[in-house]
Order: C-alpha cells, then structure tokens, then sequence
C-alpha cells in the first residue's frame, strides 16, 4: 500500500490547471487523506508552462519532494519540465490522439498511458471536459475510488446545474473505465481513505478568515499577486459580517483608505506584495506617527522591481524592518505555516491595537498559494480573542483632558501607549498628524516635546516585549549540536527534513521563528551550538544578519533564490553540507 | 448633534500662522458655519486634510481630524466615512494637493460618490512651498520653478468633476462669505461626493490671481438663468475657456451614493465582544 503520493498535473497557462488540481485535492481531502499542494505558475494567463501539484498522505505532509508518482501531462513541455522528479516507476497519462503529443517519448523505466482525453471527453458531453476524463484515469493509476472525485465534482460545478456535474461525473468514470479496460496498467499504487473530515485552504484563505473572525471589518486593496486571494476572500464575504471591502485605484489610496477606517475606529487591513509596500511607505510613517492601528498583509514575492510575480522569495523583510523615511516603530509578524497565519492573524489585529501602530503581517508566496488540510477545529472560532486596547469609554475622556478642556490623544504614558478616543466620544475630539506633535497632537518643533514623543513611541515596543510572548517553536533534538534556524514557509520542508537528517545519523535543533520584530532573542541557543545554520529564501541572508546582529555570532547562510520553495530533501542534503563546510551555490537544475 | 452648535465650536485655539489677508481664512470660516448651519458639532465631524498651507486647516479647526501626508486627504475621508457613516465628513486640500500629486484620488472619489465634501483651496500656486507654477496656474505663469512662464495650460477641475460623473461641482469665492458658507453647506446636504473648488486667493506668491481680479471677473451663477440640475448647460458653462463662475455648476437630484449602493449603513467600530457568531461557517466551508 503506498501511503506518501506525490501527483501533478501541467500544461499551459490557460488550460484549467489550476481547478483541476483543486478538484483532485479536494477529492483527497475528502477521502480523509492529508493534502499538501504546491504550485509552479508563470505570470501570464494564457501561454507559459503551469502545474499543480499535490502531495497526499494519511500523515500530515508539510512540504514538497522531489519525486512525482503520476504526471498528467497536457503538454509535451509539461514532461520536460518534471523530467528531474519523474523516476522509475512514474506513470505519466498523456493524450497519444492530441498531435502535439503524438511524438512523446516516455522515459525509460517510465509507465506511459496514452488516454484519448479530448475523445471520451467528447463523450461526456464537451472536450472541455478533459482535465476531468484525466483526473478520472488519475484515481484508477492512484488506486483511489472515483467516488471521492463525485464529492469534489459537485462542489465545484453545484452551482451550474445538475446537467454539469452529471457531465462531469460521467467524464471521470470514462477516465477510470479506460485505464482499466484498455490499458495494461496494473495496480500499483492504493490509497487509504480514512473517515477524517478535512477543510482544504491556502494561507491567503487563513489570513482572510482570521481577519473575519478578528473583528476586521474594512479592507482596501489594489490587487497583486499573491496577495489578491485575501481580496477576493474577504469580497463577498465580510459583507455578512457588517464590513466592506473596496478595490482602490492603486495601493497609496488602499493603505490610506484603511488608515481613515482604522481612526473611525474600525479594525482594518490592507494586503500587498513587495511593489505595493514601497507605494505604501510614505503612508506608513503617518500610520506609525499618528499612532493608528493598521494591519498591513505583505505577501512576498520575487523582487525588486517586478522581479518575478509568481514565484517564492522571502526578500522584502529589511524593506519591512526599516521601510519608510525617519524611524518608526512597527510590528513584523511572519507566519511559518498555513495554520499559523490564522492564529498571527489575529494577533496581528490585537496587537496594533493593544499599541496603537502598525503591524505587518507577512506570509510568502510558498506559504500563500500552497492548499493544505487541517482538522476544522485547528481554526479555534471560540478561542478569538479581540482586545481592543486603551479604548476611552466616555466617562473616561475625563480623565484624559488637560487644563482647558483638550483630550491628550498622544499622553506620554509609562507604557508608550496613549489613550485612545474614536470619532463620536462626546468632548474627545482631536487632531491628529504625521508632524511631530505634541501630547494634543498638535505640530511642535520643540526638542523636548520631540524627544518625549520619539521616546513614547518607542517605548510601546518595550512594553509589548515585556508583556507578550514573543516565542518560536521548537522541532528536533533539543541538545543538538547543530542549530537550524528559519522564518516563513521553511518550516515545513525543514521539518521533513529533520527526518532525512535523522536516518543519516544527523541530530539537529531547528527553531522556526515566526516573529521577525519584536523577536525572540536567540543568544543562549546560539551559544550553545556548534554549529549555526540560518535558512531562508534570499540571497543575502537578511534574517540571518538579524540573528548575528542579536547574538553577535557568525551563523552559516542556507539561501535560495532560484524562484522556487525548498524542497525537504534538498533541505537535508543542504543542510548536510554546511555542516561539513561545504557552502554549495543554489543549485539550478537544467 | 446639538442643534446649538455655533461655528466658534469649531475653531481650535490654536491661531492660524496663514499670512494676513490669505484666501484660506474665509475659506475656514465658510466651512465651520456651514458644518454648525447643518447640525453638526465637533464630536460627530471629521476633518481630514492634506499638505500646503491649505493642509493646515485641520489644526485650526476643532473636531476630529486627520492631517495626512500630500494628496491622500480623500482615500483617508473614503475610509473614515465608510468606517462610520454617522460621521459627518470633510476633506479640505490646496489644488496641488488635490489636482498633482492627488488627482487620481479625485478622479477616483468623484467616481465612488462617496458621501463626503470636498473644499479645495485653490490659489493656483503652491503657497507652503513658497510659489511653484501648480496645475490650475495659467499658461505662461511665471514662477520659480517657471521663470519663462508655465508651458501647460491648467487643468479645469470641474471639467474633471464632471468627467469622472460628478455629482454636486461647486465653485465659490472665500471673500464673498455668505455665498461661500451657502455653498458648502448645499454641498454637505448633497447625497454623494460634494466638490466646491474655492478661488482661495494667496496674498504672498501668486500676484495675477487676485481678490481684485476674481472680484472683476467673477459671474455669480444665481444672477443668471444657470439650472444645476441641466447636464448640458453645466457642461457649456464649466468648458468655457477663462470663465470665472461661483454657485452650483451641476447637481444630479438623483445620486445615490457609495455607501448605499455598496449597502454599508453600520458604525464598524462596533465589534461584538467575545467569539465571532456565524464565524464557524467560515470554516465549514473550505470542506
Ligand atoms: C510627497 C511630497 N512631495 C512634496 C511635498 C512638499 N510640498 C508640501 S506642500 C506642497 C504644495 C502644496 O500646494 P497646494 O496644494 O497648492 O497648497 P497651498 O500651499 O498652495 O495651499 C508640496 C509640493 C510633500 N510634503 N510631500
Ligand atoms: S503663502 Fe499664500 S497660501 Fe500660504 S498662507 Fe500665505 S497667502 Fe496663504
């Protein structure tokens, strides 16, 4: 019985790739089975190679490998690009009738099924149906019940009518008939279903439902991949909750837009990617000035520039750190997992209120686009908790006017944070500014009321130090003379890791840090390692010059930057290296 | 809302560092007499500006108020009101701030017809940084930054108003304070985005626009047989080359704005305590 399949079907850009995927993912996570997904896309729609893969287990899975089980090939391309995971025993399903596919060549040791997708399609009711006449074959190479696709069939076309899904029913089981009826494939694969129940999402899909949950009520977007999915989430759905989402006409209104619902009192965000936060900087000095709560999502892709819109990287956590002119407090919190962006999420919102700035909220692209399953209860409805901070009550304005009568919005309290009146408190009313003001918010230019206000702002981030638990998780063997560090998506793969490291007799001690500012402070840990080793997806090691600036300790770089995640075995292998001192280059296949 | 509020209510003790005889004053003064004319007190208003001289407006004024950073005054206006829609709001801003740097946020505002009012101070030169040609300066304006006279001809914000479907375009003048304060008040009753553009003449820099000038030129709308309400006749008027013109240019007695187009009537600050009702369906259905 195989238990750990690794699946993916690739084409064009235009070809349905990216439902298809979902639909067999879907199906999996239904069948119980843990689902894990990734994505290789082009930044075009139509034209340009695209795949969707999915790694399914009864375990959970994190991460991807490097090896494909079964390939749906719509293209001849689609081979090629997979040819590094393809290994002896891959089943690739292709259309032999289709002429751009008349010529493959199956790869020796490879099992070729040549389905005529576009004909039993046709059958079914449409040729648009051939992904699904695939997906069908699929099942039956993967030993998994065509009934399980029914499920996902449904809930994906439910909506157009009986007719549809009846249609596409009928295109799976042609699919499954024809593999077995006339091929000579034998049984290899057979996946165990389980009676788990399973919700499939994506880490933009955590970010919007926990800024739902969190009370978040306004969203102001431009969209930019792969930040819109936490747009397109939101759209449609906070509605039902009193809020409202509204599509600006580029991202300097967006950020503003938030930053005016944020000091009427709503909860609100903004979400991005790398060119949208430097549009966003300017504006982001007067949210942390103005001291206005705001969550800002950055979902990092390839930069600078336009660099490379779909593709993994975790580059833009100094632009986050020391973004914007002058200096300015601000949180930086980064989701490690899927999972995890729901419960930082809601943290992300409590915080900016509990110290009135503005926080960002970082996923990158691996850990937003990748689909993943988890038990329903992991997304806690009745654990979120909203604190809402120094919100004056109005017979607490009181308390906070100074001799004539004036709120003091900006009051240099002991903890850095002020109190905070929204529009509406009777005799509260204020001004506020991105000049430096004083208590009353009012412009001054005199050096000790400069020097108080620069020090209360600053002072909010001792207290938040004080106060909350700036923590990072622990994997591996605690007493490990090797210590890995990493932020982000890396958590996966490196966890997975762990055990390939493990079975070649490597202990090691990996920490994955999902607060980048505040941060925890690794000096102990360090110290008490022999070897330091920093991963992340950048080319210049822009955490790990955190960790040797906090711990003034020289740490090992594992960096990539090739566009794509890492990948676990890769991890081991790099991981391996370092600590023999071999410092290989990113490795480029082909 | 007290129905008790005079505009004094609305005036900060903080006292204007704007230069002796500057346009803005009576632009001020129109604007909190019409903000106490239509019931509202500083409690329940929100004043959001932007950069320049004309920014400055927002310390002057008490209420709740957000100075902002240049040209973003009305994304910020945009999210207040939407925020909470029992806030009465206005955003004021020079015509560099709004027309420059900000002019896709005006475009942007008008389209949404968002229920704010829009007072822009237009002197037609940048007054804070001490008189650069701006967008509404006329053609071969001499500036610092244009010593052989501006080549651009200015650009005509009420045409642009109109363009972008603009439903309430007024102009007015800050020393004819009666009409002034008229005109901002029709524009806070107005149902959707209220734009007055305001000859708000600057006493320092900008030595052709004058009191003296808009007093010999200007055509009071209400002397003449204009009908706001009549698309093509605010079309004419507002595309005449050179004409100064104060009152309602255009009105649409039909505008619905965003916010009730979108649905949104609710105060957003108002979060229920303790765990999301409904929030549970959310999870149910990534199944
Ligand atoms: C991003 C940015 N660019 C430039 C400036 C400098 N600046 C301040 S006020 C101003 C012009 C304001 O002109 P206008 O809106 O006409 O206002 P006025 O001072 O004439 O009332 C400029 C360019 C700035 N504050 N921010
Ligand atoms: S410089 Fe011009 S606009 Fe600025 S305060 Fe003086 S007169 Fe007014």
């Amino acid at each position: 019985m195989v238990n750990d399949l690794n699946w993916a079907i690739g084409g064009e850009a235009g070809d349905g790739i990216d439902s298809t995927g979902k639909i067999f993912a879907r199906a999996l996570s239904r069948a119980g089975r843990h689902v894990f997904t990734s994505k290789d896309f082009a930044s075009r729609i139509r034209g340009g190679y695209t795949a969707y893969k999915v790694r399914t287990a009864v375990e959970r899975v994190e991460s991807v490998v490097d090896r494909l089980d079964i390939l749906i090939a719509l293209t001849e391309r689609t081979i090629d690009e997979n040819l590094d995971e393809l290994k002896e025993g891959s089943v690739i399903i292709y259309d032999g009738e289709q002429t751009t596919m008349a010529d493959v060549e199956v790869p020796e040791g490879m099992i070729g099924l040549e389905i005529p997708l576009n004909s039993l399609a046709e059958k079914a009711g449409g040729a648009i149906m051939r992904n699904v006449v695939a997906l069908g074959a699929a099942s039956e190479v993967a030993g998994f019940p065509v009934e399980y696709l029914d499920e996902a069939l449904v809930k994906r076309f439910g909506e157009k009518g009986e007719a549809i899904v009846s249609n596409n029913r009928e295109a799976a089981r042609l699919g499954r008939d024809f593999v077995r009826e006339e091929t000579d494939y034998s049984e290899e694969f057979s996946l165990e279903t389980t009676d788990e129940d399973y919700v499939l999402l994506n880490g933009d899909e955590a970010i919007g439902m926990a800024a739902i949950a969190a009370g978040c009520r306004f969203y102001a977007g431009y969209p930019i991949t792969p930040a819109t999915d936490i747009m397109e989430y939101l759209t449609g759905r906070i509605e039902a909750f009193g809020g409202a989402v509204v599509q600006a006409e580029d991202e300097l209104s967006a950020i503003n837009m938030a930053l005016g619902a944020a000091r009427a009192g709503a909860r609100a965000m903004t979400a991005t990617s790398g060119p949208g936060i430097d549009l966003m900087s300017e504006t982001f000095g007067l949210v942390a000035t103005s001291e206005t709560p705001l969550v800002i999502a950055n979902v990092m892709r390839s930069g600078p520039s336009t660099g490379m819109p779909t593709k993994q990287e975790q580059g833009d956590l100094n632009a986050m750190l020391y973004g914007g002119h002058g200096e300015i407090p601000r949180f930086v919190l980064a989701p490690t997992t899927i999972g995890e962006c729901f419960d930082r999420t809601v943290e992300a919102f409590n915080l900016a209120e509990k110290y009135q700035l503005p926080v960002y909220l970082t996923a990158d692209l691996a850990l937003a686009v990748t689909e993943q399953t988890y038990s329903p209860e992991r997304f806690d409805m009745e654990g979120v908790e909203i604190d809402r901070g120094k919100v004056v009550d109005p017979d607490e304005v009181e308390e906070w006017l100074d001799e004539k009568g004036r709120f003091k919005a900006h009051a240099a309290t002991e903890d850095g944070v002020s109190p905070r009146a929204l529009p509406g408190t009777p005799d509260a009313a204020h001004m506020t500014t991105g000049l430096e003001h004083d208590e009353l918010g009012r412009r001054t230019e005199e050096e000790d009321v400069r020097v108080e206000q620069v020090q209360k702002r600053q002072r909010k981030v001792d207290t938040a130090r004080d106060r909350e638990a700036f923590d990072y998780r622990e994997f591996g063997d605690p007493d490990a003379e090797t210590l890995v560090i990493s932020w982000g998506s890396n958590e996966g793969a490196m966890r997975e890791a762990l055990g390939m490291l493990d079975d070649r007799g490597i202990d090691v001690r990996f920490l994955s840090v999902p607060y980048i500012y505040p941060r925890p402070d690794l000096t102990d840990e360090v110290e008490a390692a022999e070897d330091v080793i920093v991963v992340e997806c950048n080319a210049t090691g822009q955490f790990a010059d955190l960790i040797e600036h906090d711990t003034l300790t020289r740490v090992q770089r594992v960096m990539k930057y090739t566009g794509v995640r890492f990948k676990a075995d890769e991890l081991a292998d790099e991981i391996e290296g370092a600590i023999a001192g071999e410092r290989a280059p990113p490795e480029v296949k082909r | 809302m007290s129905s008790d509020t005079h505009f004094t209510d609305f005036k900060s003790d903080k006292q204007p560092t704007w230069c002796p005889g500057c346009g803005d004053f009576g632009t001020m003064n129109g604007m909190m007499k019409a903000l106490a004319e239509t019931g509202n007190d500083p409690d329940n208003t929100f004043v959001v500006a932007g950069i320049g001289c004309s920014g400055k407006i927002g310390t002057y004024m008490h209420s709740y108020a957000l100075h902002g950073v240049h040209g973003r005054a009305l994304p910020v206006g945009t999210g207040v009101k939407l925020a909470n829609p029992d806030l009465e709001v206005m955003v004021a801003g020079g015509d560099g701030d709004g027309y420059s740097i900000g002019v896709g946020h005006f475009i942007h505002a008008v389209r949404r017809n968002i229920d704010i009012t829009y007072v822009v101070m237009d002197n037609r030169i940048y007054g804070l940084t001490k008189g650069q040609a701006s967008p509404t300066s006329r053609q071969g304006f001499e500036t610092a930054t244009s010593p052989d006279g501006t080549v651009e001809p200015p650009v005509n914000p009420q045409a642009l108003a109109l363009a972008a479907g603009g439903t309430f375009i007024a102009q007015s003048f800050s020393s004819d304070s009666q009409r002034h304060a008229d005109l901002v008040q029709r524009a806070i009753e107005h149902d959707g985005f209220g734009f007055v553009n305001v000859y708000s003449p600057c006493v320092t820099f900008n030595d052709v626009d004058t009191y003296d000038y808009f007093r010999d030129s200007i055509v009071n709308l209400d002397e003449t047989d204009h009908d706001p309400g009549n698309y093509e006749a605010a079309k004419d008027r507002i595309m005449d080359p050179g004409a100064e013109h104060i009152g309602v240019l255009y009105q649409n007695e039909d505008s619905v704005p965003f916010s009730e187009r979108e649905g949104i009537d609710r105060n957003m600050a108002d979060i229920p305590d303790g765990a999301p009702e409904r929030a549970d369906r959310l999870v149910r259905e990534f199944y």
